[in-house]
């Protein structure tokens, strides 16, 4: 309805001013990229890192996102593994396809899927999660994961990032699991799955591309997951000290 | 060929008809070395800057623009009144350049003074695509000088403009490297104690707002005349002699602070319209502004145009001497500005609880009695109680604009000068700003309030209409908008021909916005009346409200923006239209374009 006025008045106007037809006929309409939402694109890996472990395991590991769109709507690809160097295999390596839109000054939602193809057993998931810049500068990531065959976890990251100097930064992270039900295929307990905490040291060399950084990372299973994990002779606790780059481009 | 054979032909014949003059730009990669990095840009006829315009008022121009390019161009005359068609401006004046194009722009030169050039297409300005104009007067010009030089500014980053965008996108502090750092916070505990500096961060943080957020853009490059501070570009005087200096900020983000240490400056122009002559230490220059400044270097040496960054993250550096190869020391940069809590006085939503220390039972000795019909009616929730024999003069920084509702209107015959008397104070900056400008010499510092007009240009009258536009954004999605809306989703602004309109500018962000309206004069309210200064571009300060009329006299389509390249191009930016008005204009001047075949 009020499409349609909006469109008859202007016309009601111009049949109006008949005479200065001539002239309003020279006002172009913008069709220029100006006026079009601006397009963006971006790259940022913030661990991209080699691990070595307090029980001499060696990792590559690496946490990033690539996106593309716009303020309304985003596209945005995020990949996360850890890679043994020793065994040549994942023990994990998960990427997300999200469409992400904003919803608060401070915070977008997220909707998408994600694909866990680790050494061992796939698994799907449907993703919701918000994301966004929490006050006192937290970037948090909240997200619900639920499986085909009904599971659901969720995940929560956190991050802080301190600055000694302009250049010296020190970035804290947490990310912690939750299962509401029990994967046992995959070593998922219910409750408290996992944390890891993160401490990184890190300079920026060029701009904000290239950030080379050591700290160290403490990964920890909890619960019926940290049971299952001795079960299957595996370890329940590690400590690693970390050497890598965060990136952008 | 073909093109310049029939410009030699119309070169021919256009002098008998009147005074007229033909000009030819090809707009050009260039290779632009700045003494710190080298890169590839965009210039005008082999160079960035472009070469100076020089036009006399009554001239009637014709200016043919090749686009050597592969992208599209465009030109557009900053400040300079002319036919909507000719104003340069792709999607809103005409459909821009192809690459391979000539364009000609046929304008009549209508004004004096200084104004300056630039692309408007993309990030093409910030790339390099910018040069001056200065028109010589038909009559003489109200003081003397012996010498000029055109000073023209820029901010240039190693990085490309698409860069740059993308990489604010991203991250929007990715150039910010005056951030707050544990360092600050040790020495602020020092200064200011644990509590207080914890209580301050907690604050900011809890705002999502940093302290530090004066410049975007950092780690740039501060060009005078296309030189880097090293290269030292250098105006040749003789003592004694006057030199009219015409400085030109035609920065992408950054504006400057400028001063010649042992000199002073006498203000005689602001944005090419003559200013009654103020004697100045140092003044603030915001991007896309034009002062004229007059100096009397008296001794044979050397003196340094020296132009820090607002947020002194960065400078320019110039140099006025007897002959070549002489300088004159550079100064240090000062500390790195901070804002305050006053310059988040516009944000929606702000909780004021938090702004303690704005205590008005301290403003003891207050005198009224120069501010005349002001109307105090609309300041609610006011509590005047304690202001007893309150002197105004002793207000350092004083800013009523942050008053929401309260009608300025009224307040004319107001001196505002008298404010001006303590240290850091301008009203034109929200009372306790951190941004405040002092001298570095503790002398004095140009303020908006000191300009009037040399002479009024319109007869005053009572705005017909008032448009209020909030200046809004979002600094950690990096999102710049007016009334809230970015360009892509708004309207157009229109006017009608024949109005005077009053434009109160809210800024409800933290950052500063150079507001710049085509086509047409903006005539900034300094409570001066008839004398306010007539302008192109008017800066809007953080926690601030300006006022501004326009006539409304220049029929067709017009872009109204804030002047910060990267604000523009996340939304702060509207078309204006205007309508009615008299057909003549467009019968005056119609766009011609040449394709030049053949040569690709």
């Amino acid at each position: 309805m009020s499409r349609w006025t909006s469109w008859l008045v202007p016309m009601m106007a111009g049949l109006a001013a008949m005479p200065v037809l001539g002239f309003a006929q020279e006002r172009i309409q913008d069709t220029t990229a100006r006026k079009q939402p601006l397009k963006v694109w971006g790259a940022q890996f913030e661990e991209f890192e080699y691990r070595y472990s307090d029980d001499d395991e060696e990792l590559a590991a690496w946490n990033g996102d690539f996106f593309y769109g716009t303020d309304a709507l985003k596209v945005r690809w995020l990949t996360k593994g850890e890679y043994s160097i020793e065994e040549k295999a994942y023990e994990k390596l998960e990427n997300q396809v999200v469409g992400q839109i904003p919803i608060s000054d401070f915070f977008d939602a997220k909707a998408g899927v994600r694909f866990d193809t680790p050494k061992g057993p796939d698994r799907t998931y449907a993703v919701l999660g918000i994301t966004g810049l929490a006050p006192q500068w937290f970037e948090v990531d909240a997200n619900l994961f639920v499986s085909k065959d009904g599971e659901t976890s969720t995940e929560l990251d956190a991050e802080y990032e301190l600055l000694l100097t302009n250049h010296w930064i020190l970035a804290a992270a947490l990310d912690a699991t939750v299962a509401f039900s029990e994967d046992r295929e995959i070593g998922v307990g219910k409750g408290l799955v996992s944390t890891e905490t993160g401490l990184r040291l890190s300079y920026d060399v060029i701009d904000r591309s290239f950030s080379p950084y050591i700290g160290v990372v403490h990964e920890r299973k909890y619960g019926d997951s940290a049971d299952f994990a001795r079960a299957e002779g595996g370890s329940t606790e590690d400590w690693f000290a970390v050497i890598g780059a965060r990136l952008s481009f | 060929m073909k093109t310049t054979l029939l410009s030699g032909a119309l070169a021919l014949l256009l002098p008998v008809i009147s005074l007229a003059g033909e000009y030819d730009l090809t707009v050009d990669r260039v290779e632009i070395d700045t003494g710190d990095f080298v890169k590839e840009g965009i210039g005008y006829n082999g160079a960035s800057p472009g070469p100076v315009l020089r036009f006399k008022e009554g001239e009637d121009v014709t200016i043919n623009v090749t686009n050597n390019l592969d992208e599209m161009t465009s030109i557009h005359w900053h400040g300079l009144i002319l036919p909507f068609n000719q104003d340069g401006v792709p999607g809103i004046s005409f459909a821009g350049i192809q690459p391979g194009e000539t364009f000609t722009y046929k304008f009549p030169i209508t004004q004096a003074g200084t104004y300056w050039f630039h692309s408007h297409s993309g990030f093409q300005e910030p790339d390099g695509a910018y040069g001056a104009i200065v028109i010589e007067p038909e009559g003489r010009e109200p003081f003397r000088y012996n010498r000029e030089y055109v000073v023209q500014l820029t901010d240039k980053h190693p990085h490309s403009g698409d860069r740059i965008m993308r990489n604010l996108k991203m991250m929007p502090d990715y150039y910010n490297r005056e951030q707050q750092t544990v360092g600050e916070f040790f020495s602020d505990v020092s200064e200011n104690g644990l509590m207080n500096t914890v209580k301050d961060r907690m604050a900011w943080g809890g705002m999502r707002m940093m302290k530090a957020d004066v410049e975007d853009l950092q780690g740039f490059t501060g060009l005078i005349n296309g030189k880097g501070p090293d290269q030292n570009w250098t105006g040749i005087f003789k003592p004694g002699e006057r030199i009219r200096l015409r400085f030109i900020n035609s920065s992408a983000m950054t504006y400057f602070d400028i001063r010649i240490p042992g000199l002073e400056m006498t203000v005689v122009q602001a944005d090419g319209n003559n200013v009654q002559p103020v004697s100045v230490d140092e003044f603030r220059i915001g991007v896309a502004e034009t002062y004229d400044v007059i100096v009397r270097p008296r001794d044979d040496k050397a003196y340094t145009i020296f132009a820090e960054s607002m947020g002194r993250s960065g400078y320019a550096r110039a140099t006025l001497a007897p002959e070549e190869g002489m300088e004159g020391s550079v100064p240090e940069l000062r500390e790195s500005a901070r804002l305050t809590m006053a310059d988040m006085g516009g944000m929606h939503g702000m909780d004021h609880g938090s702004m303690e220390g704005m205590d008005h039972s301290q403003m003891a000795g207050m005198d009224h009695s120069a501010m005349k019909d002001m109307d105090h009616s609309n300041m609610e929730d006011m509590d005047h109680s304690n202001m007893e024999g309150m002197d105004h003069s002793q207000m350092a920084g004083m800013d009523h604009s942050a008053m929401k509702g309260m009608d300025h209107s009224n307040m004319e015959g107001m001196d505002h000068s008298n404010m001006a008397a303590g240290g850091a104070s301008d009203p034109f900056y929200a009372p306790g700003s951190g941004l405040v400008p002092t001298a570095a010499n503790g002398g004095k510092f140009l303020s908006y309030a000191d300009l009037k007009a040399q002479s009024p240009l319109y007869e005053d009258r009572e705005p017909t209409r008032d448009i209020e536009l909030r200046l809004t954004g979002n600094m950690e999605r990096y999102t710049w908008s007016i009334n809230g809306v970015k360009y892509e989703d708004a309207d157009p602004i229109r006017l009608q021909y024949g109005e005077r309109v009053r434009f109160k500018f809210v800024n409800e962000t933290m950052m500063t916005h150079p507001m710049h309206l085509h086509g047409m004069w903006s005539m900034l309210d300094v409570g001066a009346g008839q004398w306010n200064p007539v302008k192109h571009t008017i800066s809007v300060q953080p926690g601030t409200t300006v006022f501004m009329e326009t006539e409304v006299d220049e029929p067709g389509q017009w872009a109204f923006h804030c002047h910060l390249s990267y604000h523009a191009a996340a939304g702060m930016f509207r078309k204006v239209i205007v309508e009615g008005g008299p057909e003549s204009t467009k019968a005056a001047v119609s766009a011609q374009t040449t394709g030049v075949g053949g040569d690709a």
